[in-house]
């Protein structure tokens, strides 16, 4: 077995690091982040230049072909500087384009950083479920309107295209809406880590379907299982750099005349940190590396097990980085509080920790013994 | 053994209810029991509103004001409050700083502050912690040195809850640098409006301005509020921390959110049933419930022992509450689930009607949740707290 990561994987990530370091320091996060936008050109335009929007794109289409292991590696990068720039979405939107087939153009446009994408698949009280879906889509096939309101559509308010779930005729279907149609209305805000979301209605917006008919659901699940994944990813260089933030804490913060690391109260401490770290670390790698090749049942099972693991460590470790900062831990002014603020988001974005559990139970392999 | 209120606390029970029916102005009750963030004016007035009825200090002996009632007949009252939704009584006037006057101060410092106090004429703030003096208190730094009639005092004080509105800071200063960390400590009383005091906002994790950092630079302040003897600050100090009451628990407020809780998880849906009616989640309010449950009887346990004098019985206190206030929190996050992620600033100071996500009741809890993550930090960590058990009461 090889866990290392290839010669290519880890330029990309040096790459990241490197321009992450030099021009997206804290203080630059803060300053986007209190920005009428919320995003920044500059940074997307770098991001593209390194070639992240085409990293994930088949090569027909002038991308890569990256591979969710080659994402795993960009996506801990991205946590790791907190990033806020709209790529997740995007990135999630073109697996959304590539398992339904067609849309080569867009996905070219994709690759070339030229467009961006938001999917919209939550709405009011569905929490966690995906099929729970009211919007629903009226029409002949070259003639489509998608009506209803999706909520908390992550980074919508900056999208040029959004992928909308909906149902026709009862069956899960989807459909690519432009933004800037008649009959979508965008409300954009910051939600509480410093990215945006958008409240989007659509009111008989012109809606191209996307996939076959009858494959919605499958389309739905594969992509956001993709997403989970990638989520999960971030998720670790999210807590790398907790961890070595509270670790660098423990060893210069002085009280009762030594550093506080030196209290076996903190060290046991940081020792379970570390385990869950290590643990969630191997779930994200289990899941990066299934998403692309099992089978359907397989997938989930992998990535609903990475999500709950991963988000399970994400709280423990949120919490207790903030804990031992003590007061410090409570502040905006250091990255520790937005390193929690983030790990809290990505453990309820596609799921939190139990609605995978429960899904981990109930694929068919759960049940039997041998 | 009976663990039941007698029928005269029920009856004073009933009294108090009234007297919240009729006095606590609704739209307060409404801004406590959304989670919206609470204004200056908004605790002055209730505050007042408590005062003019004589029950703003619960604890305090009748010849200063006090209504005279026994440790049962205050927790019900601190129990009541809570489950109304009353914005707090501030700590630092009534339950801070008040004891250490009636204790340790001369008599014109009694009879000028006090009434003050009872009545919140003057907003006070702690000076106690530093940056480089957190757990480790008695590790403070900024110097009082004595010149005529005034001391001078040079140094920063941190994380002073509220300190932008007040009026008086009761601080610790070191007055003797020579000895002992421990000895060589005052207690002074500081006029905020006194030239040299320099306050600087901390800005906290939800954006909310409820800390900050004063700065003290040659500070003259009369030795007439120099409270006690010089040198003996930590005495004092350590008796005010003797004196925190059961309330550190919370566990009024606890019973609320957990009705509150239970109201969010009725209205969320999964898998076409209400979210409460899910074995899973349901199972993590129960044991939630439960903890909460077994705290307030510990909680009636110690007041029934108060006669024997608080004692580090209250940290058990502190960190059973703290973690149940936070174990709420973090379920009526994942109640709501991505509804959480909505930030609207602007709603949570009332200054909209409705939040930008769309769902009123979700907007505050993710910033609520990431705030109380300071109720196991503030007012001596969880961790000294554990040490203090281990050591005071386990001889560890
Ligand atoms: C919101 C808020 C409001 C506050 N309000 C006030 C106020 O109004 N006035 C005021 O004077 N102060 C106030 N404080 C300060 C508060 O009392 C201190 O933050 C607290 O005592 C912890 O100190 P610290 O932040 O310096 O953390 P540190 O002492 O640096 O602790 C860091 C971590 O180390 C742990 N630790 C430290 N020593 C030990 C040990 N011996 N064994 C095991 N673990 C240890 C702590 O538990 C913590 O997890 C407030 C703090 C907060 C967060």
């Amino acid at each position: 077995m090889d866990f290392s990561y290839k010669e290519e994987q880890q330029q990309f990530a040096d790459a990241l690091r490197r321009w992450a370091e030099r021009d997206y320091t804290f203080e630059r996060r803060r300053a986007i982040i209190h920005s009428d936008a919320g995003v920044s050109p500059e940074a997307w335009a770098t991001l593209v230049e390194l070639g992240m929007t085409a990293l994930p794109v088949p090569e027909a289409q002038g991308g890569f072909a990256g591979n969710a292991v080659d994402m795993l590696v960009v996506m801990q990068e991205l946590g790791r500087a907190l990033v806020v720039e709209p790529y997740f979405a995007t990135v999630l939107g073109a697996r959304f384009l590539q398992l339904a087939g067609g849309q080569e153009e867009l996905l070219a446009r994709v690759a070339a950083g030229e467009v961006k994408l938001a999917c919209a698949l939550t709405e009011a009280g569905s929490r966690h479920d995906l099929a729970a879906i009211a919007a629903v889509a009226t029409g002949t096939p070259d003639n489509m309107g998608v009506s209803g309101i999706k909520t908390v559509v992550l980074h919508g308010g900056q999208a040029d295209a959004f992928i909308v779930s909906a149902r026709h005729q009862d069956a899960i279907a989807l459909y690519l809406v432009e933004a800037d149609t008649a009959g979508v209305a965008i409300r954009d805000y910051r939600t509480i880590d410093g990215l945006r979301a958008a409240t989007v209605s659509f009111d008989h917006a012109p809606a191209t379907p996307l996939g076959a008919p009858g494959q919605g659901w499958d389309i739905l699940e594969a992509a956001t299982d993709y997403g989970a994944a990638l989520l999960c990813a971030e998720s670790i260089g999210v807590m790398d750099a907790l961890f070595a933030a509270t670790l660098e804490y423990l060893k210069t913060r002085q009280q009762f005349g030594a550093p506080i690391g030196k209290f076996q109260a903190l060290q046991h401490r940081m020792a379970d940190m570390f385990i869950h770290l290590e643990q969630a670390r191997s779930m994200a790698m289990l899941a990066a590396v299934k998403v692309d090749s099992a089978d359907p049942e397989e997938r989930r099972r992998v990535v609903s097990a990475a999500k709950a693991r991963v988000g399970q460590a994400g709280k423990f470790v949120g919490q207790q980085a903030v804990q031992l900062h003590g007061g410090m831990g409570v502040t905006d002014e250091l990255p520790a509080s937005h390193l929690f603020k983030r790990l809290t988001t990505l453990g309820l974005t596609l799921g939190d920790a139990d609605h995978h559990i429960e899904r981990f139970i109930a694929q068919p392999g759960f049940g039997e013994t041998d | 053994m009976d663990l039941n209120y007698s029928a005269e606390d029920l009856a004073f029970r009933d009294s108090v209810r009234a007297f919240l029916a009729a006095q606590l102005p609704p739209e307060l009750q409404d801004k406590v029991r959304r989670h919206l963030r609470l204004s200056k004016e908004d605790f002055v007035r209730w505050h007042k509103i408590v005062a003019a009825q004589g029950w703003a200090a619960p604890a305090w002996p009748v010849e200063y004001g006090g209504p005279g009632w026994n440790a049962t007949q205050r927790h019900i009252w601190e129990d009541e409050c809570a489950r109304a939704g009353t914005p707090p009584i501030l700590p630092f006037g009534v339950n801070m700083v008040a004891p250490v006057i009636m204790a340790f101060g001369n008599d014109e410092q009694k009879a000028y502050y006090l009434p003050r106090i009872l009545n919140c004429d003057d907003w006070w703030c702690q000076g106690y912690s530093e940056p480089g003096a957190g757990s480790d208190l008695a590790a403070l730094k900024t110097t009082a040195v004595r010149d005529g009639d005034h001391y001078i005092v040079n140094g920063q004080k941190t994380w002073t809850t509220l300190g932008q509105y007040a009026d008086m800071i009761f601080c610790l200063v070191r007055t003797d640098p020579t000895v002992r960390k421990q000895e060589g400590i005052s207690f002074l009383l500081i006029d905020m409006k006194t030239p040299g005091i320099t306050v600087r906002p901390i800005v906290m994790l939800d954006e909310e301005h409820e800390v900050n950092e004063v700065f003290f630079d040659n500070v003259r302040v009369p030795v007439a509020n120099l409270i006690g003897k010089e040198n003996k600050g930590w005495t004092y100090a350590k008796y005010l921390l003797g004196h925190e009451r059961t309330g550190i628990a919370a566990v009024g407020r606890s019973k609320r959110e957990l009705a509150f809780l239970k109201a969010l998880a009725l209205r969320q849906q999964k898998g076409g049933q209400p979210l409460l009616r899910d074995p899973l989640f349901a199972a993590k309010v129960a044991n939630l419930e439960i903890e909460l449950m077994a705290l307030e009887v510990t909680v009636l346990r110690t007041i029934a022992q108060e006669h024997q004098g608080p004692g580090p019985q209250a940290s058990v206190l502190k960190v059973k509450g703290t973690e149940i206030q936070q174990m709420l929190t973090e379920l009526m996050v994942e109640a709501v689930g991505p509804g959480a992620l909505p930030f609207d600033p602007a709603y949570l100071e009332g200054e909209t009607e409705h939040a930008a996500g769309g769902d009123d009741d979700a907007a505050p809890l993710a910033g609520y949740y990431f705030n109380y993550r300071k109720t196991s930090i503030y007012g001596g960590s969880n961790e000294i707290q554990k040490n203090i058990i281990t050591q005071m009461i386990l001889g560890l």
